[in-house]
């Protein structure tokens, strides 16, 4: 093929992973301890292949999406790709020029200003002088900035820092773009704009790769997807496909969506047929951002019809313990003698629940007379925390939502005379 | 950018890519960028900042003279004797100032390194930079002083970048082992300060090396920095000031040495900072 722009072969990284006292950098006191140590027990090592044998091909314009669970190897292909890491099996060859964004903001630095931060950005993603100023007000005008240009960019807030360095790296022009889920990062609004560029690029014929674990975007922004499980290429193909087959392999697929089954609902007037979590692009999934939106989908059907139903779906955490509690009477929506089903959504605040596992409970009840149907622990998601503050917190807890409260303090000195 | 179209990357292990001193050229404009941004953040919420440049080796020069000449009356022969001094500091402090951040320079980006590829070698080259440019502020002072004791230099002085190339070769020679040692092993940062400490010591920086006993000459020109630093004195000062060629030379040998066997090195490990780092 001669529009193969990126073809890979028999690629290969194998890690040698320390068990004991394993510390980032080695001292020559560690080496010295560390041989005596294997002098006298030699499994202090082991050897990990984080890829193995993966081979492909790409083609000019493809828009390509890597998945995988966490640690199937994608971050160590983009990287290989982008010449950070050396493989040490098999071979990449890559024509034209190649840019990757494994991180916004790289080498962003805290003491410079906004518009130096531009340049040095700019340069580091591979931009020459020249390139960056010609682009420089379309840049601004991207990042919204404008106003702090001068500023350190240490005095920014995270979602301007953010906006400022997803500008940069969105005015690359290279051939090859790699991209490792940097997207998921700043509010709904930007990131919907971040997508719409990305979009355009595609369309401008220029080869893609992005790894991402949000499906929706995937599938919005790519036409060709891999799958990697432990360092392998499972699969490769449409990213419908890849998704879908990604999905089962997870058992979200299942998990995120509760299906009555038919014996548990025939004696019931009304019962909850299905009930999933969706996220903002309509897709099933489990997995949330902390700052994504989280919606509930609920599907009832009737087979009497019922006065006075009400709806109430709790939100519990791992321990049990209810989140809290949203109800609504669906005599207030138009339900009837006439109705036969029912789609119920329901919309989580975002930026609410910390992150960490949650589980649903719903109900249909006749409030103080009966309960009609309940369906208990089903829908588990996970939210991720995507760079809150509450980050340095992680495994503590510190309590099941955020909150966005008003704060005043006022000092008053102690006057002595 | 049509003019990457044709260009053909391939990766592979083990594989010294060929790009790659075309790869140094072509990313010059980082390197550009990479000094750039060490020298605004140098002197970044600082009072008098580039002032810093001028004060450091100032006050070094008045300590020293006062300690070599007043004190210790050490000879200085026809040359004013802060000017002897001065003409050691520059060098030295090119020298010391460029193992130290030269040294530090990889840990010091390893963000850098860990997420962004290009030819590692402009990290250090970069830090080098930075010390040559306050290297050129310090100049300053040893024009001041020549103009102070009106003092007119010889043809000699036209020399002088010859000698700056030489020591920014020992400084990047050195600089080179350090920075790449040290990302596997963090001892070397430990050591850079001892370095520059007795450096400055056994190095003729605070005085000549003609009170060096003829027989000894040769023995002392194994540090590449007497080389260095006796270059400087023979291009800056007066006429009657002789060059020892055999220790020069010497001298010269062990900074291409240590240059050569510096870029070896470094290339050869630099393929595997991203795991170490």
């Amino acid at each position: 093929m001669s529009d193969t722009v990126i073809q890979v072969r028999n690629l290969g990284k194998e890690y040698t992973i320390k068990h004991q006292g394993a510390t980032r950098y080695n001292t020559l006191r560690d080496i010295l301890t560390a041989g005596t140590k294997a002098f006298f027990n030699n499994s202090t090592r082991e050897k990990f292949w984080s890829l193995r044998d993966v081979s492909f091909d790409i083609r000019q314009g493809d828009r390509v999406g890597i998945i995988g669970r966490n640690g199937a190897g994608k971050s160590t292909l983009l990287k290989m790709l982008s010449r950070i890491v050396e493989p040490t099996t098999g071979k990449i060859q890559i024509k034209g020029r190649v840019s990757s964004l494994l991180e916004v903001g790289t080498g962003f630095h805290p003491e410079l200003t906004g518009r130096e931060n531009i340049f040095l950005n700019g340069a580091i993603l591979g931009m020459s002088k020249v390139e960056i100023r010609s682009k420089f007000d379309e840049i601004i005008e991207f990042s919204e900035v404008e106003k702090f240009l001068d500023t350190p960019v240490k005095r920014y807030s995270s979602g301007m820092y953010v906006r400022l360095a997803f500008a940069i790296a969105a005015h690359l022009e290279p051939e090859v773009l790699i991209v490792d889920e940097v997207l998921a990062v700043g509010d709904a609004k930007f990131r919907e704009k971040c997508l719409g560029k990305m979009k355009r690029v595609g369309e401008e014929g220029r080869t893609i790769l992005f790894v991402s674990h949000q499906m929706g975007m995937l599938a919005q922004l790519c036409n060709h997807a891999l799958m990697l499980d432990q360092g392998k290429l499972v699969r490769q193909g449409a990213t419908q496909d890849v998704i879908a087959h990604y999905m089962d392999s997870l058992g979200y697929g299942n998990d995120s969506t509760y299906s009555a089954s038919i014996e548990k609902t025939k004696d019931k007037p009304v019962y909850l047929s299905e009930i999933q979590t969706v996220n903002e692009e309509g897709m099933p999934t489990a997995d949330f951002g902390h700052t994504d939106q989280i919606t509930l989908k609920i599907k009832g059907a009737f087979n009497r019809y019922v006065e006075n139903i009400m709806l109430s779906v709790s939100v519990k955490d791992r321990l049990e313990r209810r989140v809290f509690t949203n109800r609504i009477h669906l005599d207030q929506w138009d339900i009837s003698e006439h109705t036969s089903s029912f789609t119920a959504t329901m919309k989580i605040p975002t930026d609410f629940l910390m992150p960490g596992k949650y589980l649903f409970m719903v109900l249909l009840s006749v409030p103080k007379v009966e309960i009609i149907d309940l369906v208990d622990h089903v829908c588990p998601l996970v939210i991720t925390d995507l760079g809150s503050e509450a980050a340095m917190f992680e495994g503590k807890d510190i309590g099941c939502v955020f909150a966005k409260c008003e704060w005043l303090v006022k000092p008053e000195v102690m006057s002595y005379r | 950018m049509t003019h990457s179209q044709k260009t053909q990357l391939t990766i592979e292990a083990g594989r010294a890519e060929r790009q790659y001193w075309q790869d140094l050229w072509r990313y010059r404009e980082l390197f550009y960028f990479l000094a750039w941004r060490d020298i605004l953040v140098r002197y970044k919420q600082t009072i008098i900042g580039m002032a810093w440049a001028l004060i450091r080796p100032l006050v070094t020069m008045i300590v020293l003279t006062v300690v070599f000449s007043s004190l210790a009356k050490l000879p200085s022969g026809n040359s004013p004797y802060p000017i002897l001094v001065f003409s050691g500091i520059l060098p030295w402090q090119l020298f010391s100032n460029s193992l130290a951040m030269c040294s530090g320079s990889l840990v010091g980006n390893s963000n850098l390194i860990s997420k962004v590829y290009f030819p590692r070698l402009i990290i250090p080259i970069s830090a080098i930079a930075v010390s040559l440019v306050d290297f050129m502020i310090s100049g300053i002072i040893l024009l001041g002083l020549m103009a102070w004791y009106n003092y007119v230099p010889t043809w000699r002085i036209l020399t002088l970048p010859l000698f700056i190339l030489i020591a920014l070769a020992t400084s990047m020679g050195a600089g080179l082992w350090l920075a790449s040692l040290n990302v596997k092993y963090r001892d070397f940062q430990q050591l850079v300060p001892f370095i520059v400490q007795f450096g400055l010591y056994i190095s003729p920086v605070g005085f000549s090396s003609n009170v060096v006993p003829e027989q000894w000459k040769l023995i002392y020109s194994l540090n590449p920095i007497v080389g260095v630093i006796n270059g400087f004195r023979w291009a800056i000062l007066s006429e009657e000031t002789q060059l020892y060629i055999p220790g020069f030379l010497l001298s010269l040998g062990l900074v291409a040495f240590l240059l050569a066997t510096g870029v070896w090195h470094f290339r050869k490990v630099e393929r595997k900072f991203v795991d170490l780092i």
